[in-house]
């Protein structure tokens, strides 16, 4: 039952605990369809976690995930489908070229083989990555191996796209290129959420924002509503706290 | 500044062992079986004090030698010393040059096979407890002895610091390693016979290695404990000289590596197009294929479980006694059917958190474990048939041929499905990808080990029936036993692998999540 009237993601009551320390704690998110959401929180807020939990990767401790209307853990193969994910700090198949490795994302989310090549040689110039096609992935820089697993999670054209950090050391024309891809997905009726801790680039490409920390959705809305016309960064500090004001330890002040 | 490097040694070193029960324990066990090695050497050494002085000098010489030869090389071929402390990481440090090699050598010494070797070097001078002045000469020399074998350890590897830079050359490395494995059973097989036959010509052989520089440090005491001076004397100046160089190349070389960091290799490997992609059917199933035998070229860690098959008939051979007779020949079929059978039932481990891709695009947990098994087979199947029929060729006993086929493809049809069952439950302390194929991860032995001892003696088990067959067509020459083994062992077989292929895709479909969090923890 996929409507895009229904949000891309309903989130509620969400809960994982690792050992003692609780990782979300019983957070709500509504992400609507077509949006394009930032999620933004410290270190260790659970950021990693929650889309861990909604993309079908982590199971939840409690709490219930949909994604356009489909209970996500009781529906796994047709969530996964719809969605395409780059999943922050795991490795990748990285003996594999990066056109093999396209390829056998495309294959495994049962593709046709003649249509995944061919999206995957699109992919690959849309990413600058032409020339490092028949390169193997291990051999790729930082950048170019997130590239690489966007295109991987980009390739069975899905849905909701789920970015976990994807600018990270990607250098600033590859991320404006991947910025007009996001754009222009989103303009044709696709949702994304990335997570970032660029507020200056969640305020200028996002239109919705929820900040995280302590495992809590502790602001969310437009980006206009949670910056209350202050910048986000500022009022993101004033959420989270932590700030501290000082010039740092006197040892350390040459005069 | 030393004893903080050293102090940092065994931090991590604890730190390492504390964060598992199971690495505690394969830690004791390993202290265990090194300390059952120790107390059989100090014990023969004692013994030797009790020898001829000749003798003694002869089992210490190359005892000796052997002891700094291994230290030297080993580390290089492997990579596999302590890197604890890794000059690399420190390199952001204001350390003196000096400084470094110091705590290096100190730690090396304090690490295990350090303690264990520098026991074993007092033992050696205790030997000579009956000449006061031979035994106090041996207490300086084995100190010496020991620092070379410690300097060495270090010193070929800083030396070839940028060389080992870049993963080419470290594949590169375990390749040339492997080709020395192989080489070892040519080497046991007519070395055995070689040393028997020379065995008389041993002391011959100690003198000429104590005028070498591994040697040289440990026939001096003997030298001393039997009057000649003058040869002491020339050994000693050899043993101190060998010490100084190793010393100064390793000095040489760390300066060398510290000055030029690690750089990532330039050079790459390409392939144009698909691969094997392209010629695998465009299925998940063909692609979970395509995936998995392209890493069985690529990656060192596959190619790793395959050094032991070359080896097999000649082991049979000698664990036979190796004569006239060369029916033990004929199992050599099932037992490599047993090796390949079970090599991939540490795949999802090895996969490491890379994994996460199957999870992500929802691949069926089926498509996944058929896929695992289609790559292996598509070389096992034709490696077993060769070998089963080969030997069979070779021992000339042809009636065996069914009853044989039949029990080599029911261990091989078992043995997939064991593995597949496996691989996709339990995850294993393997190297992670990239790492070197025999680095073994503290703890990641032990249960190994457990689960080995689990999964063979139930193949052997589910194999039962053909194996039985087999006996009696042996036994009896009735060939009709063998072509019922030939049935039932390829019949059941693919039966248990059907069910297997289910069960496995059962389990990773319902508990893949379980399985990544594991895979994250053993990152």
């Amino acid at each position: 039952m996929t409507t895009t009237d229904s949000p891309a993601f309903e989130i509620r009551g969400l809960t994982k605990r690792f050992d003692e320390k609780v990782a979300v704690d019983n957070l709500d998110l509504t992400v609507p369809s077509g949006s394009f959401y930032g999620l933004v929180g410290p270190n260790g807020a659970g950021k990693t976690t929650t889309l861990s939990m909604a993309t079908g990767l982590l199971r939840p401790d409690s709490g219930q995930i949909s994604i356009h209307g489909v209970d996500v853990w009781t529906n796994l193969i047709a969530a996964k489908s719809i969605i395409g994910n780059l999943s922050d700090g795991v490795r990748l198949f990285d003996r594999l070229t990066g056109l093999q490795l396209i390829t056998y994302a495309g294959l495994l989310s049962g593709m046709d083989r003649d249509v995944v090549v061919e999206r995957a040689g699109e992919l690959l110039t849309l990413l600058d990555l032409e020339g490092a096609g028949s390169t193997l992935v291990i051999d790729y820089s930082a950048g170019m191996s997130k590239k690489i697993a966007l295109a991987c999670a980009l390739v069975h054209a899905p849905l909701v796209l789920v970015l976990d950090e994807p600018f990270e050391s990607v250098d600033p024309v590859s991320a404006a290129n991947i910025r007009d891809i996001l754009e222009g997905f989103v303009g044709s009726g696709g949702t994304v959420i990335v997570s970032s801790h660029a507020m200056d680039l969640v305020q200028r490409m996002c239109d919705h924002v929820a900040v995280i920390a302590n495992g809590r959705v502790v602001a969310s809305g437009t980006i206009e509503e949670v910056r209350a016309g202050s910048t986000l960064e500022d009022r993101f500090v004033e959420l989270v706290g932590g700030r501290r004001h000082g010039e740092g330890p006197a040892w350390l002040r040459r005069s | 500044m030393v004893a903080t490097l050293v102090r940092l040694r065994f931090l991590l070193l604890f730190n390492t062992i504390k964060s598992s029960p199971w690495q505690i324990v394969a830690t004791i066990a390993g202290g265990l079986y090194g300390l059952g090695i120790l107390m059989v050497v100090v014990t023969a050494l004692i013994g030797l004090s009790f020898a001829p002085p000749e003798l003694a000098r002869t089992a210490i010489v190359l005892g000796g030698a052997a002891l700094i030869l291994g230290w030297t090389i080993l580390p290089a071929l492997t990579a596999g010393i302590d890197q604890t402390v890794d000059p690399a990481r420190l390199v952001a440090f204001p350390i003196p040059l000096d400084t470094l090699l110091v705590s290096l050598t100190v730690s090396g010494v304090l690490g295990v096979p350090g303690i264990v070797t520098s026991i074993a070097a007092l033992a050696a001078a205790a030997t000579w407890w009956q000449y006061p002045l031979a035994a106090l000469v041996a207490v300086v020399c084995s100190a010496i002895g020991v620092l070379t074998a410690v300097v060495g350890s270090r010193m070929l590897i800083a030396l070839g610091s940028r060389l080992n830079a870049g993963r080419r050359s470290r594949e590169a490395r375990s390749a040339a390693l492997i080709v020395a494995l192989l080489l070892i059973a040519p080497i046991v097989m007519f070395g055995g016979q070689f040393i028997r036959q020379l065995s008389a010509d041993l002391p011959r052989i100690a003198d000429i290695v104590a005028f070498t520089p591994v040697g040289a440090i440990w026939a001096v005491p003997a030298d001393v404990a039997t009057g000649d001076f003058g040869r002491a004397g020339i050994e000693f100046l050899i043993g101190l000289a060998t010490f100084g160089v190793f010393l100064a190349l390793w000095r040489f070389g760390l300066a060398r590596a510290l000055e030029t960091p690690e750089r990532s290799s330039s050079i790459s490997t390409s392939t144009r197009g698909l691969g094997l992609f392209g010629v695998f059917p465009g299925s998940a199933t063909g692609a979970v294929a395509a995936r998995a035998l392209t890493y069985w070229v690529r990656d060192p860690r596959y190619a790793q479980s395959l050094i032991s098959i070359p080896v097999i008939p000649i082991v049979i051979l000698f664990i036979a006694g190796a004569g006239e007779n060369l029916a033990p020949l004929n199992i050599v079929g099932p037992v490599v059917a047993l090796l390949l059978a079970l090599s991939i039932y540490t795949d999802v481990s090895y996969d490491n958190t890379a994994y996460a891709l199957h999870l992500q695009t929802g691949v069926s947990g089926r498509a996944d474990r058929l896929g695992r098994v289609i790559a292996l087979a598509t070389f096992a199947v034709p490696v077993c048939l060769v070998a089963t029929v080969a030997t069979v060729w070779v021992v000339d006993t042809w009636y065996l041929l069914p009853a044989l086929l039949g029990v080599t493809g029911g261990v091989l049809l078992t043995g997939f499905a064991i593995s597949s069952v496996i691989s996709g439950a339990v995850i294993f302390g393997v190297p992670a990808p990239g790492e070197s194929p025999f680095k073994s991860k503290p703890g990641g032995g032990f249960s190994l080990m457990v689960s080995m001892l689990v999964t063979w003696t139930a193949l052997i088990i589910l194999v039962l029936p053909s194996l039985a067959l087999a006996l009696m067509t042996w036994a009896t020459g009735n060939m009709a036993y063998g072509w019922a083994g030939l049935l039932v062992g390829l019949g059941l077989g693919s039966v248990l692998l059907v069910i297997a292929v289910r069960v496995g895709g059962n389990v990773l479909d319902r508990r893949g999540p379980e399985l990544l969090v594991q895979l994250q923890q053993q990152k």
